[in-house]
């Protein structure tokens, strides 16, 4: 683990593995909830780092993470909403995805809404959470050339995630099919559908 | 019961948006801090008119704005120093100015910098988004651009004014010579080559056309990687100093994305990111180390990091 400072108010945690990310992600948001953590504004996840922005003392907050677990057994998960997203599995890369992954649609569609994902960091747009859980043999590159437009509720997959839109963007990720759920409303009190750490499973639907 | 307290836009201006102090704590759901792109210029014209320092107001870009008051209303124009008239009758930027009912406040051209900052008593008052009315270009967040005839509610007025004590303050146009920005290394640095840290704070850069509330843009000497590999997606804070694909910084603002997968050089000091509002396509940058990294014949000194543990 390494601590980069980025600025005099903010620090870069970084880190080996996305595992590791996690597990001191849930321990510094863990010990902010309990009033434990000394003063912060933002605790950004990302693929293999945790960002501290907003720090008012950097050096009491070096220790406060050098103290944190790093390794995923020793920390619970915080307490974890399991969302439900039902999802039309028509996308237009949905059989090619299940070629890819030695299966039929059916299969695809299957190994898909049988996992559990959990959500790992946000990024990209408001809401857009990418969510790990996918077996590794089904990790597959993103499309070489994305999309102008995917729709928002796209449900779709690329390298080890698997994330939904939350409205109309470029996109390049291989698209398994679609949900009218709303990820993203900033009307509600929790606007995010899906905030890191949260898990989250889809059910297929049908039309 | 009196007219209802209300802006109307005559005139929008290039690109005129709702304004405060942004809505700073959303960055793990992807959520940009957003926020008068100066915000001192935005704090000082709200103190002026008696509001808190982070009550919405308006910030225009180049060519201001032109709004008629449906009622009695106090502004404060502040910001690049720009022509400003009520019903045609120049008055003063910087100070309190009094807008009676059916009146029409115009802020012109800014003659240098480039954003000009409209408060008014009670501030707008709009609905806000996670707990700002900023308009945030980036995620689309916040109120659209004004359009001719929009309607702007405004907050009740405190009914006390500041007294103008401090009197004039400066202008916030652009100083003559090229804008100077206190850099720290990090935390990317040791992506790059000594030498492109050195470029860095002894080079002119100036500021490119697709400049905006995201990002300012430069265009000069490109800064070399010393590592090559791609860099996963991580956090982003203002002001970093982000060196994409083709070697050409850009300095994130207000709207800055919340995570990016190019590495940051450097990151300019809090107090030197107001005046990146103020520059133009064509203007010169300078940065320079802030206390107290000093260069050596090898390159500046590196921060401290922390840690090694596996």
């Amino acid at each position: 683990m390494r601590i980069l400072p980025a600025g005099p108010h903010a620090l870069l945690v970084e880190l080996e593995d996305l595992a590791q990310v996690q597990a001191l992600h849930a321990a510094l948001v863990e010990r902010r909830d309990a009033g434990d953590l000394p003063a912060v504004i933002d605790i950004v996840p990302a693929a293999r780092t945790v960002l501290l922005d907003g720090v008012e003392d950097t050096g009491a907050m070096v220790g406060a993470v050098a103290a944190c677990p790093r390794t995923p057994a020793t920390a619970p998960l915080a307490t974890s909403a399991l969302v439900e997203i039902p999802v039309i599995y028509d996308g237009e890369d949905l059989s090619w995805v299940a070629e890819q992954w030695g299966t039929s649609t059916a299969g695809a569609v299957a190994l898909h809404s049988g996992a559990v994902f959990r959500a790992a960091f946000c990024g990209f747009a408001p809401g857009f959470a990418y969510l790990v859980g996918l077996p590794e043999r089904c990790h597959l590159p993103r499309r070489p050339r994305p999309r102008p437009e995917v729709p928002a509720g796209a449900v779709a997959v690329a390298g080890e995630f698997t994330g939904v839109y939350p409205r109309p963007s470029p996109g390049g990720w291989h698209l398994l099919g679609r949900t009218t759920t709303a990820m993203w409303d900033p009307a509600r009190p929790e606007p995010a559908l899906v905030a890191p750490g949260v898990e989250v499973r889809f059910v297929a639907v049908e039309p | 019961m009196g007219p209802e307290r209300t802006l109307v836009v005559v005139r929008p201006g290039a690109l005129t948006l709702v304004e405060d102090e942004g809505r700073q704590g959303h960055a793990h759901l992807a959520v940009p801090r957003s926020g008068a792109l100066d915000r001192g210029a935005l704090a000082e014209a709200n103190r002026l008119v008696g509001n808190e320092a982070g009550r919405p107001g308006l910030e225009t870009t180049l060519t201001g704005v032109a709004l008629r008051a449906t009622a009695a209303v106090v502004v404060a124009v502040t910001g690049a120093p720009a022509p400003v008239t009520v019903d045609g009758r120049t008055v003063a930027m910087a100070e309190q100015v009094a807008v009676g009912a059916g009146s029409v406040l115009a802020v012109g051209a800014a003659r240098t910098g480039l954003r000009s900052y409209v408060a008014v008593d009670g501030g707008i008052a709009l609905e806000p988004v996670l707990g700002s009315c900023s308009t945030d270009v980036l995620s689309g967040l916040g109120p659209p651009p004004l359009r001719a005839g929009d309607v702007l509610p405004l907050g009740a007025p405190h009914g006390v004014l500041a007294t103008q004590a401090t009197g004039r303050i400066p202008d916030r146009g652009r100083p003559s010579g090229p804008l100077l920005l206190s850099v720290r290394p990090g935390p990317r640095d040791d992506w790059f080559t000594a030498a492109a840290l050195t470029t860095l704070v002894s080079r002119p850069y100036l500021v490119g056309r697709h400049s905006n509330r995201i990002a300012l843009r430069l265009e000069g000497p490109t800064l070399r990687r010393a590592v090559n590999t791609e860099l996963p997606s991580e956090g982003l804070v203002l002001g970093s100093v982000q060196v994409p694909a083709d070697g050409q910084p850009l300095v994130f603002l207000a709207d800055h994305p919340t995570t990016g997968g190019y590495p940051v050089i450097a990151v300019v000091d809090h107090m030197d990111v107001d005046g990146c509002a103020q520059v133009r396509p064509g203007d010169e940058v300078r940065f320079r180390w802030a206390a107290p990294t000093t260069e050596t014949a090898a390159g500046p000194a590196r921060p401290t990091r922390y840690g090694a543990a596996p």
